[in-house]
């Protein structure tokens, strides 16, 4: 785990809330979906908590994100309203976007959370273009895109870094490489796995982080914000973390027929949490009491979120065509 | 995935076209997989390509193991790069291969518009016949389970319109099988659209390989009432419309069109001439869609026959909602055939 020396208390226990928060949601998601009360197909982002929480910590609450499928995690570390986030996989009228979406359609533009697109690569040039209006506007804003590795092959992704890098544009791109498009392994898809490698074709930084480590992409996260920030153009960054669950849904129930077994036990040798939370008892940071006292707070809140969700009322059927226009 | 297991014991199986028949039944899946085997046996020419056509899902089985059997060569996994690999498909096809290409979701096609539309169906055309391009491009609409509005379209209408494509829509499966063995045998490109509440709809499928004619519709139940012309999906609430209906004395005849493009207008207009009315039931938006076209053909060739307004039954003007409650309002079903008959009756 990368030394987290020189980052503020305050900060370092932020990032170990939000990841605690975004593992105890995913947990609380998948102990529940059986229900079936859940109408909507989710995509549990655990194992990949640290990339979601490392990133949208150094950004300010009305920079811009742009999520996809797998939201739970962006939305929830942008700062997002937890009881809409339930609500909206309840498919109520409270959810975040008004039981419209579901789970792969999250919004909260309180918190600069622009959308999700669940076409995959969708979200990467609407990310671009938010940053071109706020070139425009000379708002000193920064847009994150969150996409997978699956999303790296799509032709848009390299359209958007090329007009980004040449425009010098105020966006960071972050790969999520989970190394899985449903049950196809990169190495099936991509000629060469390393990701972080392309945007120096544009001469776009770009690094590949630990993702499971939240201080790796911390620290880089706030490099490409700052130097991006200050006008000197897009970043890139592969974040390398392991999709512990099936493509979507709870479980994972045809994993010995498409996982490699011996990188699924290299990798489960890995746990954004434990490893994180290791450090911060190491450097006396983090204490038992303190541990517990943050998992009281955060499992109250989903207990809220979640009786909110349920308590809420449907949308009312005779609006179906209603916010097809503004 | 779990929620596709429910999904799947949501959807009803739909009628028998051979109840209580001793023949051997394939459901819609295996059908497409035996027509997808047979082709890949008997044509060299013949390869498959699409996300996860090879993974332990099979798309929905119409894949299952078919790499296993015939080669990673013949039968392969793609980059999520559609309008590229379909650009791909379509070289392929021109340089004398026979693609098919499988998806997911209509909804992905929409990324590969170009290929298909710009390049795949001028090919023919804009080289004088020089060159044809005998590509299959396979979609399953999805719908329920919050599937929402970028996993649940159909986009047929966007196809229909396009000179110079084929669109097949099959609702059986045993209309699954031959049309999908008469789309890889065809020269050209071919748009075969599926639904994913069909799939559990099982019919008599012969073993032998058997293609059905493009442009050939079906009566899936004679009347005189009324003529309700379906599209995939459609049919089956079509022909529990009409069931219901039969309670009240009407006799609806249900057309299942099978294929889009060629359309089958003689077997509309000849239905239309006898009942005096006519409801098209479709999978997709209503305004400018397949219906209206359907309904204009019928008002320019067969203005005579008609005796009351046509009626549309397809889905409102608004992206396709998550939440439950609101896709039972926005789906129209049996019910919505049946007042739209009503209206229309006598
Ligand atoms: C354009 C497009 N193609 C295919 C799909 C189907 N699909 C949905 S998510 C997904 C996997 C994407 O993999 P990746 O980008 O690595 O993201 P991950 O699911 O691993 O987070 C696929 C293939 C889609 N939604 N959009
Ligand atoms: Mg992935």
């Amino acid at each position: 785990m990368t030394d987290h020396s020189g980052i503020p208390t305050e900060i370092l226990l932020k990032l170990y809330v939000i990841i605690s928060k975004i593992r105890r949601v995913e947990l609380r998601i998948e102990s529940l979906y059986h229900e079936d009360e859940m109408k909507t197909p989710v995509h549990l982002c655990l194992g990949q908590e640290a990339i979601s929480a490392g990133v949208c910590a150094t950004l300010q609450t009305d920079d811009y994100v742009f999520s996809n499928h797998r939201s739970h995690g962006h939305y929830i570390a942008k700062g997002g309203d937890l009881p809409a986030m339930i609500a909206e996989l309840y498919c109520k009228e409270t959810g975040c976007s008004r039981g419209r979406g579901g789970s792969m359609h999250l919004v909260d533009t309180s918190v600069g959370l622009l959308g999700s697109s669940s076409i995959v690569g969708g979200g990467i040039p609407l990310a671009v273009g938010a940053a071109l209006a706020s070139v425009l506007r000379g708002d000193g804003r920064v847009t994150v895109v969150f996409f997978g590795d699956g999303a790296s092959e799509e032709g848009v992704l390299y359209e958007s870094m090329n007009f980004a890098a040449l425009k010098k544009l105020p966006v960071v791109f972050v790969c999520e490489n989970n190394f899985y498009s449903v049950c196809s392994h990169q190495t099936a898809r991509q000629a060469n796995n390393d990701i972080s490698m392309r945007p120096r074709a544009f001469e776009m930084p770009s690094s590949r982080v630990d993702g499971v480590d939240v201080i790796d992409v911390f620290r880089k996260t706030m490099d490409a914000v700052n130097r991006t920030r200050s006008g000197k153009g897009p970043s890139f960054l592969e974040c390398r973390a392991y999709r512990w669950r099936g493509h979507a849904g709870a479980g994972d129930n045809l994993k010995s027929q498409y996982r490699k077994l011996d990188e699924w036990d290299q990798w489960m040798t890995r746990d954004p949490l434990q490893e994180y939370e290791k450090a911060l008892v190491a450097g006396n940071i983090l204490t038992e009491k303190k541990k517990k006292q943050i998992t009281e707070t955060i499992d109250k809140e989903i207990d809220e979120a979640f009786s909110f969700a349920q308590a809420s009322p449907l949308p009312n059927e005779k609006e179906v065509t209603k916010y097809l226009y503004s | 995935m779990p929620w596709t297991k429910i999904l799947i014991e949501q959807q009803e199986p739909g009628f028998d076209e051979h109840a209580g028949q001793d023949v051997r039944k394939l459901t819609f899946p295996q059908a497409l997989r035996e027509a997808m085997d047979q082709a890949l046996d008997r044509d060299e020419r013949v390869f498959v390509m699409g996300q996860g056509v090879d993974d332990p899902m099979g798309m929905f089985g119409t894949t299952l193991d078919l790499h296993k059997k015939y080669g990673g060569q013949r039968v392969f996994d793609t980059p999520l790069s559609e309008n590229g690999l379909t650009g791909v498909a379509v070289g392929a096809a021109i340089a004398g291969a026979r693609p098919v290409y499988v998806h997911n979701r209509p909804d992905f096609l929409l990324l590969a518009m170009d290929q298909i539309v710009n390049h795949a169906s001028k090919w023919s055309f804009m080289f004088g016949g020089h060159v044809n391009c005998p590509l299959v491009i396979r979609a399953v609409i999805g719908r329920g389970w919050g599937s929402a509005a970028q996993h649940s379209q159909s986009l047929h209408g966007l196809f229909m319109h396009i000179p110079g494509l084929k669109l097949v829509m099959p609702s059986t499966a045993y209309d699954a099988k031959g049309l999908l063995i008469t789309s890889i045998a065809d020269d050209n490109p071919v748009i075969f659209i599926e639904h994913r509440w069909l799939y559990k709809h099982e019919s008599h499928v012969p073993e032998e390989l058997y293609s059905i004619p493009f442009g050939k519709g079906i009566v899936r139940r004679q009347g005189k009432d009324a003529t309700v012309v379906g599209i995939s999906y459609m049919v089956i609430e079509a022909l529990r419309a009409a069931e219901k209906l039969a309670e009240d004395g009407y006799e609806i005849e249900v057309i299942d069109l099978r294929t889009l493009k060629p359309l089958d207008e003689e077997i509309v207009l000849q239905s239309v001439e006898k009942t005096g009315r006519l409801v098209i039931a479709d999978t997709d938006w209503v305004t400018g869609g397949a219906g209206a076209e359907i309904a204009a053909m019928v008002a320019q060739k067969g203005f005579n026959h008609i005796k009351a307004p046509i009626k549309r039954v397809g889905w409102p003007d608004v992206p396709i909602p998550a939440s439950y409650v609101l896709e039972n309002a926005f789906y129209p079903g049996a019910e919505d055939i049946i007042n739209a008959v009503r209206r229309i009756a006598k």
